[in-house]
């Protein structure tokens, strides 16, 4: 299908695709396996200045925005889902600057991003605060002009492997959701270590790993946007990072489905290939379907995030609720007609199955998606009385 | 330091399919891109370059699509780059090539290295960079895994069959590279936005004052008889009994065969 994409944006789509045909491929089942750190593809992107998406010219990026960085982490994740979020996350943890960053702290800190030197991650996370951010329990306490960090962030993707990390911490919990801020901290600070590396089901090609403070001490000039904002700054990050999730998604769903119609087309039963059944054919086209629908909703989504609108949230929520449940239903059928072999670890399958079920899961649950889109649609219904 | 590498547009395909009434390849519907080891004559030009300053200027002969060859060169980060197109070039083969692309090279004049590619994937004659390097009067040193440049002295490393020899030579130079010496870079986005608003630079017969009894097919000494695919290798013949019977039989196969 044709979405009108740029000449730019078909560059950054044939650039992506070159990385993960080239790169990727080649290593996917291996580091699926080992868990290892695909610094080979991360550095692809840094010279294809992939890592320079969604980062100004003026700071060694190459602009462009919530689409251009859909395309790419899309184009990757048809090849692999997990070393495409080890990309994708940088974006994450590199929003929060592009947001609320000062001049000063965005000239600091994202040339090295933009030029793939450096990657970042996003710490908000806790042991005790999933869903529900608010439970979060990392406190910033502060200490003239520092602040000091005491908790643990849980489940950071780039967690160790990232040299910049935005975090979010309570710095006066008495004010609830007004009393967390953000602040940039560097890999190496006194006071700030890293956990185990997660051992997980799927995209094991990215490092999940928890980021310990103890004393942490951080200069008041690292925080991001002013003092009690911290929920909003996260928030808009993720309303803005959500489609990066769903892109990823759509990727899984789009390797599945190739994969798929390859081997139905070369599988032989009953004396003929597979793909000749109707009952084959027909869950195909659901997936084909399925999958061309979520990514002309994230694509939808991307729109009009770079359009400038402010109603990012519901859009934002729907792509990425429909294109994740649409990855686990078409990695799940793709499994189905490639049957026993399917769930063997010779065929990618059975590992697409696995990748995609964590983006039902993060960046907020499918659940939560929900939440929000209800609460928008009730929203929208208030202002119309 | 100034640096030529000389590459070729070649079908992306290991798949190349012969016109068996010219014996040419058929190119239509075959992607074209650069030929692989001449990427790495690029990456190795390049890392020179960034190492010892200087330029880096890709030549190609082909026809004009070939200039889409050179604007992937550009993209990967090359400061320059030239077509040679010329329909007079047209059936040139190695020896025709070479001088073709040594015209080219004294007509850009100043330069201290040239790099090629082995060979390409479709021709595979490894003859047009030694040829080059002939037409010129310049040492050259084929099959370099390693390439270094100290005091005007380049020091290369060359992949023999069984081992690797060392050499030094004084510059210019003409080398040829393997695929081992490097992994070429990945294109950038930046250099892409580049290569679409550059313009080729393209040279014709003339302008290389390429005299006309040496290029194309005229130029050529060599000309293609017959391509073909030979005949797959049969099976081979698995001899079964027990292992003095087995001997036995493969002996009085060797000998009816008179190969002992």
């Amino acid at each position: 299908m044709d979405y009108g994409l740029t000449e730019e944006q078909l560059m950054i789509k044939e650039l992506a695709r070159k990385i993960a045909i080239e790169k990727a491929l080649p290593i996917r089942a291996e580091l699926d396996e080992t868990g290892e750190f695909p610094w080979t593809v991360v550095k692809a992107c840094a010279e294809a200045n992939l890592t320079g998406i969604g980062i100004d010219e003026k700071y060694g990026g190459i602009g462009g925005g919530t689409l251009e960085y859909c395309i790419a982490t899309e184009e990757i994740s048809i090849v692999c889902g997990g070393i495409a979020l080890s990309y994708a996350a940088t974006g994450l943890g590199t929003m929060p600057i592009i947001l609320y960053g000062s001049e000063e702290q965005k000239k600091k800190y994202l040339p090295d991003i933009a030029s793939g030197k450096k990657l970042a991650a996003f710490g908000l996370t806790e042991a005790n605060a999933g869903s529900d951010a608010g439970g979060m329990q990392t406190t910033a306490k502060k200490d003239g002009d520092y602040f000091i960090l005491n908790g643990t962030k849980q489940w950071i993707t780039n967690g160790g492997e990232a040299e910049t990390y935005s975090v979010i911490a309570i710095t006066d919990k008495s004010k609830g959701a007004r009393g967390a801020s953000a602040f940039i901290l560097e890999k190496g600070m006194p006071g700030f270590t890293f956990g185990k590396k997660e051992n997980k089901m799927g995209i094991r090609a990215s490092a999940t790993r928890e980021l310990v403070f103890q004393d942490c001490k951080v200069h008041k000039s690292q925080m991001l946007g002013k003092e009690g904002q911290g929920f909003i700054v996260a928030m808009k990050t993720l309303d803005r990072t959500r489609p990066g999730i769903a892109a990823q998604a759509v990727g899984i769903a789009q390797g599945a489905l190739n994969e798929a119609l390859k081997y139905a087309r070369g599988r032989e039963q009953f004396g003929q290939e597979i793909i000749s059944f109707q009952a084959v054919q027909h869950m195909l086209s659901d997936m084909a379907t399925q999958t061309e629908a979520a990514r002309a909703l994230v694509y939808a989504a991307a729109r009009e995030i770079d359009s400038g609108s402010k109603e990012t949230s519901k859009m934002s929520a729907m792509c990425k609720l429909f294109a994740s449940d649409t990855a686990m239903k078409v990695t799940t059928d793709a499994v189905q007609i490639f049957g026993g072999y399917g769930y063997m670890k010779e065929y990618p399958v059975e590992k697409m199955m696995r990748d995609a079920k964590i983006t039902q899961i993060y960046e907020g649950t499918n659940q939560i998606q929900r939440n929000v889109i209800a609460l928008e649609l009730i929203k929208e219904m208030a202002a119309k009385k | 330091m100034n640096i030529i590498v000389c590459i070729k547009q070649v079908p992306g395909t290991t798949q190349v399919r012969i016109n068996p009434e010219t014996n040419t390849l058929i190119r239509e519907g075959v992607e074209a891109i650069i030929n692989p080891f001449d990427e790495n004559a690029i990456e190795a030009a390049l890392q020179l370059r960034d190492k010892h300053g200087g330029k880096v200027t890709v030549i190609t002969m082909g026809p004009p699509q070939a200039a889409n060859a050179l604007k992937d060169a550009i993209a990967l980060g090359v400061d320059d780059v030239i077509l040679v197109s010329d329909r007079a070039f047209a059936g040139a083969d190695t020896w025709a090539t070479s001088y073709t692309l040594s015209q080219t090279i004294r007509k850009i004049g100043q330069y201290d290295l040239i790099i090629c590619g082995k060979q390409a994937i479709d021709g595979d004659t490894a003859q047009v960079g030694p040829g080059v390097a002939e037409f010129l009067g310049l040492p050259q040193a084929t099959f370099a895994v390693g390439i270094e440049v100290n005091d005007g002295v380049l020091k290369v490393n060359r992949l023999l069959e069984e081992t690797n020899e060392i050499i030094e030579l004084k510059l210019p130079a003409m080398v040829t590279v393997v695929k081992q010496i490097n992994t070429p870079r990945m294109p950038s986005f930046k250099g892409k936005i580049k290569a679409k608003n550059a313009a080729v630079t393209q040279w014709n017969a003339k302008e290389i004052n390429a005299e006309e009894s040496k290029i194309g097919l005229k130029g050529s000494p060599t000309s293609v008889v017959k391509i073909f695919t030979p005949p797959p290798k049969g099976g081979g013949e698995i001899l079964s009994g027990s292992i003095d019977e087995a001997v036995d039989s493969l002996v009085k196969k060797l000998r009816d065969r008179k190969v002992c």
